[in-house]
């Protein structure tokens, strides 16, 4: 079974990170989303072998699984789903205002990458 | 008087909630809000003078106990940096009240900057690492909000930039701590700084260097911090302001408790790649700045190349190098915060940051040159200024491990820093007044100086002036709580001692 489980999570990973490396900006969301999921089974894993319930006078065989991280993979999905939707609607806003959903080129490179011409252009203008 | 320590976390808590509550009403918003910090500030300013005198303060929160509980910890390190951050915050809070518009501070400024100041004061007090994980995250998603607080399309492209790379950091985050958590079974700093004594050598290392890659991304040291010159500068300068002054910093911080109490010092030529990191993080965050000529981009990459510094005094894992470097941090956040607020007052007048359509500034507003002034040469590490113990502290300690090739790299970059500095200056204050581009900047921008924003760069300023004044105790003060890095024992048994 962890086995399984330590399966999906490498799954998870890898094609979270391959969409992360995507130009269009929703794929580079749902990586993100896979990767976050990725983590947090990571995060429930790292618990240990399953058990039953950790409920106090509940547990009948004494095996009792760790609820720690279950406690924490809890907090951490609130918090990647937060930062996700805010994620969703800053991509919205990106699209509602370029009406594009690729990522450009970063800007500085292009204004350096324009400088250079320019100056090349100004040269070529004195002469 | 324990309960100090979770003030500075559960004022602004509180007023960011109320604010919320009266968000029709900007008045009372506004006294909330410079309330709570200023409280806040006073809380941090008692909390220092505790830990200086009866030592380590510890939080258990709601009453688990550690190492199972969430524990609040101040340390002298801690207590030192969150006075210092309180500060800063507080005096861009003022600021930010003179030069947002009332448009853009409506739209929940005030609760979006509390909940900022909570997610720096609980990143500086946590004892915990999943802890500091959730501190992070709420500093982040605030900061995400502020960033693109207009939504204009300038603002959008770069803060996407932001929240990605800041996601993807804490991924990698919860990656870590999970992975803490099945070498070791406890996420308690103090805990785990007992108990990776036990794991192998191999695995601590790659868990160690899996950490400083996630505050790595955070503190943007080199190759980490490419998104920072282009997410900052695009946001209001206020906004701008706090996030150059603190965010980074937190990850620096970060980097040096997880390396020095949860890791330990130690082995295995991690100095070494530290110090690599910290030379390549000065070097180009200077040369960035050179090839810039808008004032805030100048700064923001002046900001990676300062990290470096930090990281420098870290990587010499001796008791001088981390009081330097204590030093440097707790002199550069007021600096480069004020030098923020220069630049958002030039642009309040002027209504841009080019340096080649700005010009004669010393003419139109000759005190904020004088602001300009007294923080570059400070950043830039000249002799009467606050900069210059901080750099003078890292120089000796490198030259005393015999690490010169790092010192002669510090030294070349603060050469170029004041370089970088002396353009801005002749860019911006100095030539003449009346050049047509001024003339013909747009009207909107207001030609007077609003005076909040005056009192508070004035402020900061005089902050950074009692730090060079204050130099001698304050380097005392830093010896101690470096010590207390290098020897962890004494933060473990104040933590752990206290579920006894």
């Amino acid at each position: 079974m962890t086995l399984v489980l330590a399966g999906t999570v490498a799954v998870l990973y890898a094609v979270g990170t391959y969409l992360l490396l995507q130009r269009t900006l929703t794929r580079i969301v749902i990586g993100l989303a896979l990767l976050g999921h990725g983590a947090n089974l990571l995060l429930l894993l790292a618990g240990g072998p399953p058990g039953e319930p950790p409920l106090v006078g509940e547990a009948t065989s004494g095996v009792v699984s760790d609820p720690l991280p279950q406690a924490m993979a809890l907090t951490a999905i609130v918090i990647t789903f937060g930062v996700l939707a805010f994620l969703l609607a800053l991509a919205y806003r990106s699209w509602a205002v370029s009406r594009n959903d690729e990522v450009e080129d970063d800007v500085e490179d292009r204004r350096v990458a324009a400088g250079k011409r320019a100056s090349v252009h100004d040269e070529e203008v004195g002469q | 008087m324990n309960i100090l320590v979770a003030l500075p976390i559960a004022i602004p808590v509180a007023a960011a909630a109320a604010a919320l509550l009266v968000h029709l009403r900007l008045r009372l918003q506004r006294i909330l809000s410079v309330g709570a910090v200023a409280g806040a500030t006073a809380a941090a300013a008692l909390l220092l003078v505790h830990v200086e005198r009866s030592g380590t303060a510890v939080v258990s929160v709601g009453g688990w106990e550690p190492p199972v509980g969430i524990v609040l910890v101040a340390d002298l390190f801690s207590a030192l940096l969150l006075l210092v951050a309180m500060i800063t915050v507080l005096a861009v809070l003022v600021f930010a009240l003179g030069q947002l518009e009332r448009a853009v501070e409506e739209r929940y400024f005030h609760p979006l900057y509390l909940v900022l100041t909570v997610g720096v004061s609980a990143s500086f007090l946590t004892g915990d690492l999943f802890n500091l994980f959730v501190a992070f995250e709420v500093m982040l998603i605030a900061s995400y909000v502020l960033l693109t607080l207009t939504g204009r399309s300038e603002q959008v492209r770069p803060a996407m930039t932001y929240v990605v790379v800041s996601l993807l950091s804490s991924t990698l985050f919860i990656t870590g701590i999970a992975l803490v958590y099945a070498a070791t079974g406890t996420v308690n700093m103090a805990d785990l700084g007992q108990r990776l004594a036990d794991v192998p050598g191999a695995l601590r290392a790659g868990l160690a260097a899996l950490f400083l890659v996630v505050f790595g991304i955070k503190a943007a040291i080199f190759p980490l911090f490419f998104w920072l010159p282009d997410s900052y500068p695009t946001a209001p300068a206020a906004v701008t302001a706090v996030f150059a002054g603190l965010l980074t910093k937190i990850g620096v911080y970060a980097i040096i408790r997880t390396q020095t109490v949860v890791f330990g010092s130690s082995d295995g030529g991690a100095d070494t790649l530290i110090l690599f990191l910290a030379g390549a993080t000065m070097l180009v965050g200077v040369l960035g700045a050179i090839a810039q000529d808008d004032v805030k981009r100048i700064l923001s990459f002046h900001i990676v190349s300062q990290i470096g510094y930090m990281v420098f005094g870290l990587g010499l894992f001796s008791v001088a190098g981390l009081a330097a470097t204590t030093v440097f941090i707790i002199h550069h956040m007021p600096v480069k915060t004020s030098l923020f607020l220069v630049g958002g007052i030039v642009e309040k007048v002027t209504g841009t940051g080019a340096l080649t359509r700005l010009g004669g500034m010393v003419h139109r507003i000759p005190m904020t040159a004088g602001l300009f002034m007294v923080p570059a040469l400070s950043l830039a590490g000249l002799p009467p200024f606050s900069g210059f113990y901080g750099k003078l502290g890292l120089v000796q300690a490198g030259i005393q491990q015999q690490r010169f090739l790092v010192v002669a790299v510090s030294l070349l970059v603060s050469v170029l820093t004041l370089f970088s500095m002396a353009k801005i200056w002749t860019g911006v204050f100095w030539g003449d007044v009346d050049q047509p581009e001024v003339a013909a900047a747009p009207a909107k921008p207001g030609r007077t100086v609003p005076r909040l924003m005056t009192t508070a760069t004035v402020g900061l300023v005089g902050v950074t002036v009692v730090i060079a004044l204050a130099a001698e105790p304050l380097f005392q003060l830093s010896r101690r709580a470096a010590a207390d890095l290098i020897q962890p024992g004494g933060y473990i048994e104040a933590v752990l001692g206290a579920a006894r």
